[in-house]
């Protein structure tokens, strides 16, 4: 079920690099995405934060929300690289 | 554009009653719901009961909307709940519902409208406040307070969702023959009525009036704008 996620996160991410026209193209599984050396500003962030969330929700019948307080406040931050937003999504997933 | 997708909250009477029966004459799919079911009717109209300030139920509301539609171009936050008293005697409760159905529930409906009508980077906001705010009506302190924090949120998320085409105004009546004014005593009315510049009760088209302007695809460089009715 992650690697599933993790292949949604990187087609969505894909398509919205196209459509608003990001510098990067390319995402790969342990790319940063947010934070530290990450390839996303914040409103990047947000477009991506929205679009998997519709994604899962097209593609798994679940909606999860994933930027609510436990997804801010975790000591790792989900937003890291499509790796840990889908093993926060699954996590997300099994509790909806 | 083909035919505009409306979601209006607190359908079932009232204002967002008519404002359905309207924007379904006017040919929008229109989206309606509230708390309890409506007897409205019509090829263009699908009703859903919900509470506005439960984050699940808004969810799934958006959910359908976006399977059946694709999309959203108008969201109109009309579902608001008032209390007149003094604040010396007002349970916290009432507080606390007046806040959830009016602050949380506008919340709630434009963050989700807003991720809806972001991927088409058009959308129309309409927010509802009231003249009491302006008018600071003793009273009806918790009402005020809730309409003065919806003012807020649309002051800040015109700016946030400016970049994504999507405009957020709100409108504020002055007193309308509706369930909400049918407790205040008419002689409050009266004298509410005398602070406007045009004495008048309000009605139900010179609201429909001010969303129609709002909602026009001309109204694109309109936002994060309050409009009072009759002058205040």
């Amino acid at each position: 079920m992650q690697q599933e996620i993790v292949e949604l996160i990187l087609q969505t991410a894909g398509e919205i690099a196209e459509e608003e026209e990001w510098e990067i193209k390319n995402f790969e599984a342990d790319t940063v995405l947010y934070g530290e050396n990450g390839v996303l500003d914040s409103m990047g962030l947000v477009s991506l934060v929205i679009a998997v969330e519709q994604a899962i929700e097209d593609q798994f019948g679940k909606a999860v929300g994933l930027a609510d307080e436990k997804a801010m406040s975790q000591s790792k931050s989900p937003y890291r690289s499509a790796d840990t937003l889908a093993a926060y999504a699954a996590s997300e997933m099994q509790d909806a | 554009m083909g035919q505009p997708v409306t979601l209006i909250t607190g359908s079932r009477k009232g204002i967002g009653r008519h404002l359905v029966e309207h924007l379904c004459g006017e040919g929008h799919a229109v989206i309606g719901c509230s708390r309890g079911e409506s007897g409205f009717q019509h090829p263009g109209y699908d009703h859903h009961v919900a509470d506005v300030a439960d984050e699940a139920e808004v969810r799934k509301i958006f959910s359908a909307v976006r399977k059946q539609h694709g999309r959203l171009d108008n969201l109109i936050n009309n579902a608001g709940i008032a209390s007149m008293n003094h604040s010396l005697l007002t349970p916290v409760s009432t507080v606390r519902k007046i806040l959830e159905t009016n602050v949380i529930g506008s919340f709630l409906f434009c963050r989700e409208a807003a991720k809806l009508m972001k991927k088409n980077k058009y959308g129309r906001i309409v927010n509802f406040t009231t003249v009491a705010v302006p008018l600071k009506l003793d009273g009806e302190a918790a009402y005020v307070a809730s309409k003065a924090a919806v003012e807020g949120l649309t002051n800040v998320l015109a700016r946030e969702f400016a970049d994504y085409g999507i405009t957020v105004n709100a409108v504020g009546p002055v007193p309308i023959e509706t369930d909400l004014i049918r407790a205040v005593p008419e002689q409050k009315i009266a004298e509410l009525v005398k602070r406007q510049a045009i004495r008048r009760l309000g009605t139900l088209s010179d609201v429909v009036n001010v969303v129609d302007f709002y909602l026009r695809r001309e109204s694109d460089f309109i936002t994060g704008q309050c409009l009072y009715l009759g002058g205040v």
